[in-house]
This record gives C-alpha cells, structure tokens and sequence, in this order.
C-alpha cells in the first residue's frame, strides 16, 4: 500500500455539512495533508502525522464539538490513533 | 468472473449558489449556513408601499439610525439556519424535560421551603411575561430588521423566548403541584406588585419603540444581561443555600441560553460599532441613555430576591461595562 510505504496517515470522511467544518480544521492546522474530493467522500493524507483540534473545529462550527463526534462521519483511517478530550490524532511511530 | 467496481469523479460545475460564489470566492465549498444566508432577503424591485407604513419599502435599511455598506458582516457566530438550531435545541430540551421528570420523581421542588416556594412564584414566575414581550420585540426585529444574517438570528433569539417562557411557566406548575391558579396570582403580581412594574414599563414603552436596532440593544442587550443574570444567576446562587437547588435544575437550559445568544448579541454590537465612529456613537448614546432605568429596574425586583441587592445590580453593570469594551464600546 502506497500509503504504508509513504508514511503517510489516511483518513477517509463522508462529504457532509457534518464533516465539512473538520474538513477545514484540518487545513488549517496541517499544512502537509492532501484533501481530495472524491464522490460522497473526502481523502485525506497527511505524512507521518494529522491532527484534527477542537478548538479549530469549533472556530469553524461556531458551536461545541466532541472530538468523539468524529465517529458519525468516519469512514476509513490508516495509522494508529491518539484520542483525547481536545484532540484526535492520526500518526505513524515509524 | 470478477467485477471491478470504479468510482468517477463527476466534478460540478460550480460548488454553491452564484450570490453566494461572489461572497466566499471561486471554487470553494459554502458552509449550510451560508447558503442559507447570505443574500436571501430581496433588495429591489419591491412593488406597492407598505399601507401600515408607508414612508419605508416592505425591506428597508433607513428604518436604523445604524448605517452598515453590507448587512451581511452581521454574521451569526454560532452559524444557526433551520436544521442545526433545531437539532440544537432539541437536544437541549431532551436534557431539560429529564431534569424536570428527576425533579417531579423526586419531590425536590415540592419539598423547597414554604418560604423559598413562595418567593419563586411570586418573583420568578412572573418573568414569563417579561419572556413572552422578549418574544414580541424579536419578532419585531424580524419585521423591521434589514438583511437575512440578522433576522434569521433574530427569528431563532424569538422562538428562545417562547421556550423560555414555558420552561419558567413549567417551574412554577412543578412547585405547586400543577396548581394553575399560581399563573393567575403571577399575572397579577406582574400587574400590579411594585418590585415588577420597572420591568413592565421598560418592556411596555419598547413594543413601541421605533429604531429596531435600539429596540435589539435594549431588549437583547440590557434587559436580558441585567435580569437574566439577577434571576438565573445570582438569584439561584442564593436559592441554592435557602435549600432550593431543585431551582438551578429547572432554569438550567435558560442559563446556558443565554452564555449562548450573548454571543450573538456580542457580535451585532461589536460590527456594527466597528463599522463607523457614527454607528459607535449612536450605539453609546442609546446604552448610555436606557441604562439608568435598567439598572433602577432590577435593583427594585433584586430587593425582593437576594440578600444584597445594591452590590448585585453594581456586580451585573460592571460586567457589563467590560463586556462593551471588549467589544469596542466604552461607556
């Protein structure tokens, strides 16, 4: 897999109001990753590591989140997962 | 035989709406609230005069003394349309109808003292009132208001009221045991007890007030800091140590209401006095002028509610003055 071999995290959202404002909290604060639309999905790699903040979200939403709300619109992830009250985050040790 | 499912990426010709397009710029996918939002309300091309008043167009920004070049800076920045505040607020009633069902199951308001329970019918429960002219005054906005961004809020902070109103009506029914003749005593006593009629006039000479943007700062600014915060706050610190901790259960959705729309009002006050030295003054002058009988106001019903009435007023209103700075507004 090209993603392994990269490094590189994987996450896979639906393409909803739901996921939209996580969408762009990650642009903001990871610079690196690649966000493709893709039908009904969005994709997005990151090398090495992703992380989704919530307080950037929540900027974006203009309301609370609970990163555990990720699960609703999650489809797919590649890395190992460190999940936190103000944080999830997407890594790979190596 | 295998079968080799593909996806293909039909891309679209654009992402939203071309008045929406010339807002947040090409290629970029609009948020719901903003589709929702922004250019909704029709700007030209209106037909006949209003017969109720026809010195303005059916929409019509000379109606404030405020002056905006786009009333769509006045964003909401908790970003509600339809579907999201209605998802919100049902959630939050979810929570508020368990805690009046815990409350009931428990017999906690029943078993307030007699003293306690008396104070609440008679100086909390008529606030429904005060709720129902916050609802009038909402709707006025939304009538006389210009620019979907803030009367879409406007609508929403109208239906609040509403909710308001019942879940006050609510506690009153819980503490007395569904009783309704306590509704009739709390119309009265906001008719005709002195410690409410401070209020009552405040909101009464507002249903006539003129500038709807006056009419925003002093029922969503004023009115709402000062008796909000004597009732849901300071009120209900001293219930709590009376024995009445069943009360902050109850208004528990009214407390985080308002630690919400203040966020809104913060934001309308704090663009459209950014907008202009004239919309900064205008906005001072109508805080400056309608504070005093605000204050007076709550200090005659605070008397009847906490232990220390002239510090609590003193404590709202100094808040209040950092809050105004912070927002650009010095009084």
């Amino acid at each position: 897999m090209s993603e392994v071999a990269d490094n590189k995290v994987l996450l896979i959202l639906q393409a909803n109001e739901d996921s939209r404002p996580i969408v762009e909290a990650i642009r903001q604060d990871n610079p690196n990753a690649e966000i493709s639309n893709e039908p009904a999905m969005v994709k997005i790699q990151c090398p090495h590591k992703l992380i989704i903040k919530k307080e950037t979200v929540e900027e974006q939403l203009g309301q609370e989140w609970d990163p555990q709300d990720i699960q609703l619109v999650l489809v797919t992830l590649a890395g190992n997962v460190d999940e936190d009250y103000d944080h999830f985050t997407i890594y790979w040790e190596n | 035989m295998s079968l080799d499912i593909k996806g293909i990426e039909i891309k679209p010709k654009r992402q939203t709406f071309g008045h929406v397009e010339r807002r947040i710029g090409p290629d970029k996918a609009a948020s719901r609230y903003e589709e929702a939002t922004f250019d909704v309300q029709p700007r030209v091309n209106f037909h006949y005069l209003p017969t109720y008043d026809s010195r303005y167009e059916l929409y019509d920004e000379r109606k404030t003394a405020i002056k905006m070049s786009d009333w769509y800076k006045l964003l909401d920045p908790r970003q509600f349309y339809y579907s999201n505040y209605v998802a919100a607020r049902a959630k939050q009633q979810e929570t508020a109808t368990q805690n009046f069902s815990f409350v009931d199951k428990k017999e906690l308001a029943v078993n307030m003292p007699e003293a306690l329970k008396s104070q609440i019918l008679n100086y909390l429960l008529p606030f429904r009132h005060a709720e129902w002219g916050a609802n009038m005054n909402n709707l006025q906005l939304v009538s006389e208001g210009y620019g979907t961004a803030f009367t879409s809020a406007a609508m929403f902070q109208a239906e609040d009221r509403l909710g308001n109103a019942q879940f006050i009506t609510k506690i009153g029914l819980t503490i007395s045991e569904n009783e309704i003749s306590v509704l009739d005593e709390a119309k009265d006593r906001w008719m005709n007890d002195p410690a409410w009629q401070g209020l009552r006039k405040l909101l009464e000479d507002s249903f006539v007030m003129e500038d709807w943007f006056e009419l925003h700062i002093v029922q969503n600014l004023l009115i709402d800091t000062f008796f909000h915060q004597l009732l849901f706050k300071h009120y209900e610190t001293e219930a709590i140590s009376k024995g009445g901790s069943a009360l902050a259960m109850m208004t528990e959705f009214t407390a985080t209401w308002f630690d919400e729309t203040k966020r809104w009002v913060d934001a309308t006050i704090k663009i459209a006095a950014a907008e202009s030295d004239e919309n900064l003054a205008t906005v001072t002058q109508w805080i400056k002028g309608h504070l005093p009988e605000v204050k007076e106001a709550t200090l005659s019903l605070a008397q009847q509610l906490v232990s220390n009435p002239e510090d609590v007023v003193a404590e709202i209103d100094a808040q209040l003055s950092t809050r105004l700075n912070k927002l650009g507004v010095a009084l």
